[in-house]
């Protein structure tokens, strides 16, 4: 297994108390293989994966338990000095917002380039030359003329590009992309996520794709995590999930997506807001919420029933999932 | 539920929206990307395709600002006195033929004479000598107390502000401290101890009581810098903490502290006027506007001449040097205007 998060857990210390972001994620991808990690804002998907990769703020936030195994070993036990090595060269991450992820003052080609000095202490002639191959390899028009550009000169299609291939430059095992198309238009993102699919095949690696966009997931994940306040409520193969939902969260996800031949009709919300991370709900998080919910929802925490064992394993933190499944 | 097997942008294909190919203009929905990109490119090319043509120079956030201090007349003004100033207090000698400490006693306070424009002062020195040469003093002082406390204030500074923590808190309050010393009153306290002649011990204090405020606005500045996403994204990539700080943080944090320091040169300088007028600034020999406007003030009415030309140099100085920190400040930080 290439990356295996196991019962992380994750507080920030604010005014009014703790707040419990990540409260026992576990999840894994291989070689190859792409996660999507699905769940509204606050559900802890980006915080966990800024715990994988080592660039959580500490203070405010503090790691409260749990493993992240990389390649076998656990990066929480490692020196600052040796995860500081793996970041870029063996994990990378794509941010959301590539405008502002790139450095307005210098160049996209210094910016590239800058991956092969810091990890391969390449001369800076040479890395720019390094750019302009990846700026190839990412399919932007006029790489050669274009690597002196600064990063307000391109579009945003072709910024994300340029942090897709920053992520890349040194072939990494393991990709986080954080909502990697949402800063962009519909007939873009396609395009961007074409791309990264595209290039994760060539190069084999793992992805973990955070959005909530369930449209971009369907057709490049190969399983899906749902989470909700700080949990994982459901893991499942892609396909299975969109078939037969087993939470009544992702069935709510499902039904929330606008769909053409209800037009007309009021678009279906999950009622309320989800919850106050300083103080979640007893029970099930989700049980103020869930059109399902019973006593036994309110008082008793649902551990992770097993939906089923083979081919692929899958998972579902409900009660009722039996119902959810089949009803 | 078969639906949600359908994606939401399915009927889309890639290589539409954007151009990719180079063919030319891809759709509407192009034209909206690519607005960002400037003009003079959109102008020029529609033959040749999307992207820029080869001679094209790219506009970094500082060639952008120098084009834009070129038109400005502010600057122009400014830095055409500024360059004066500067040529005049390195060689004096080419416009005063004079010899400033050269005085006749004979011919004290007479009024112009030809050769002599602004006449002579109570020692029967040259005053149009003497202001000329006394710009070497003014700038000297300015610039080198710049120099200083920008060093001092955005090294200390942005190190606070890029580590923050107990260090941070320390050289705050530090600084807090150096901002309640009242300026004339400590100059007074410190200078009137020394006993040297040279422009030193000005410098010296001007930086000391100068480095907070500049210590401060570097701070902010790099704290702002350091919450951008590019910072994270860099640490994300496996940037060290020098790199981070060198090529991430200090060229977006360097602005606001440049243009600060360009206008408190000129503050610097009325200082040095100030701390000379009171007698603890410069010292004779050497030649101060502020030294000869303090001799020059209790002659007001017989001879106004003695203290308007120095004190009319060091006011257009002060100007020339506020007015470039302003039209600094325009180019570096348009939101200012």
């Amino acid at each position: 297994m290439l990356l295996e998060v196991r019962d992380l857990h994750v507080e920030f210390k604010t005014r009014d108390g703790v707040a419990r972001a990540v409260n026992g994620v576990n999840y894994s991808v291989a070689e190859g293989e792409t996660l999507a990690v699905l769940g509204e804002s606050g559900s802890g998907k980006s915080v966990t994966a800024q715990a994988v990769m080592g660039i959580l703020d500490m203070p405010p936030g503090r790691i409260a338990g749990g493993e992240i195994l990389f390649k076998g070993k656990d990066l929480l036990r490692m020196k600052e000095e040796e995860r500081r090595r793996i970041r870029g060269a063996e994990m990378a991450m794509i941010f959301q917002d590539a405008l502002s992820s790139l450095n307005p003052v210098l160049s996209v080609g210094a910016q590239l380039g800058e991956m092969y000095e810091v990890h391969r202490g390449m001369s800076r002639k040479d890395a720019k030359g390094k750019a302009v191959e990846l700026m190839d390899r990412v399919k932007i028009p006029a790489a050669k003329e274009r690597v002196g550009d600064y990063p307000h000169q391109f579009s945003g299609g072709m910024r994300q590009r340029i942090m897709i291939a920053m992520a890349l430059a040194l072939e990494p095992s393991l990709i986080i992309a954080d909502e990697p198309t949402t800063a962009l238009d519909v007939t873009v993102q396609a395009q961007v996520m074409d791309l990264l699919a595209e290039l994760q095949r060539e190069l084999n690696m793992g992805l973990i794709l955070i959005t909530h966009d369930l449209g971009v997931v369907a057709d490049v994940a190969d399983k899906i995590a749902v989470m909700y306040a700080g949990r994982i409520v459901e893991a499942a193969p892609v396909h299975e999930i969109y078939k037969a939902p087993a939470h009544p969260y992702t069935r709510g996800l499902l039904d929330s997506i606008p769909r053409l031949d209800q037009k007309g009709q009021e678009l279906y919300a999950i009622k309320g807001l989800p919850p106050n991370l300083l103080a979640i709900p007893p029970g099930c998080a989700f049980n103020p919420r869930c059109p399902m919910a019973q006593a036994v929802c309110r008082t008793d925490v649902p551990p992770l029933y097993r939906v089923t064992e083979s081919p692929v394993e899958r998972t579902s933190a409900c009660h009722f999932w039996k119902e959810c499944l089949h009803g | 539920m078969p639906e949600h097997n359908e994606p939401a942008y399915d009927p889309l294909q890639p290589g539409e929206g954007e151009a990719i190919a180079p063919t030319g203009q891809g759709g509407p929905m192009d034209l909206a990307l690519d607005e960002a990109e400037s003009l003079e490119k959109t102008l020029g090319d529609d033959s040749t395709g999307p992207g820029p043509g080869p001679q094209e120079k790219p506009r970094s956030l500082w060639s952008d600002a120098w084009h834009q201090l070129r038109r400005n007349p502010v600057f122009i003004i400014s830095s055409l006195m500024i360059l004066f100033l500067v040529i005049i207090s390195i060689w004096p000698q080419l416009i005063a033929s004079g010899d400033p400490l050269q005085c006749d006693l004979s011919k004290s306070q007479q009024g112009s004479s030809p050769g002599h424009p602004f006449g002579y002062d109570t020692q029967g020195c040259d005053v149009y000598t003497r202001t000329v040469y006394g710009a070497r003093a003014s700038i000297t002082v300015g610039v080198c107390a710049t120099l200083g406390a920008a060093f001092l204030g955005s090294l200390l500074g942005g190190l606070a502000g890029f580590f923050g923590g107990w260090g941070d808190a320390l050289l705050s309050r530090v600084a807090d401290i150096f901002f309640g010393i009242p300026v004339v009153l400590g100059g007074l306290v410190f200078l009137s101890v020394v006993t040297s002649t040279t422009v030193w011990p000005v410098v010296g204090f001007i930086v000391l009581l100068g480095w907070p405020q500049i210590a401060r606005i570097g701070r902010g500045s790099v704290i702002t810098a350091k919450q951008n996403d590019y910072v994270q994204a860099a640490r994300a990539l496996g940037a060290g903490n020098s790199r981070m700080m060198l090529r991430h943080v200090a060229p977006n944090a360097i602005a606001p502290v440049i243009v600060v320091a360009t206008i408190a040169l000129g503050t610097y300088i009325a200082l040095e006027a100030t701390l000379s007028f009171l007698g603890v600034g410069l010292r004779p020999p050497t030649v101060s506007w502020g030294i000869d406007i303090s001799n020059a003030a209790s002659q007001i009415r017989n001879a106004p001449h003695m203290l308007l030309w120095p004190a009319g140099a060091l006011s257009l100085t002060v100007l020339a040097f506020i007015m470039l920190g302003d039209a600094v400040r325009d180019a570096l930080d348009p939101k200012l205007r």
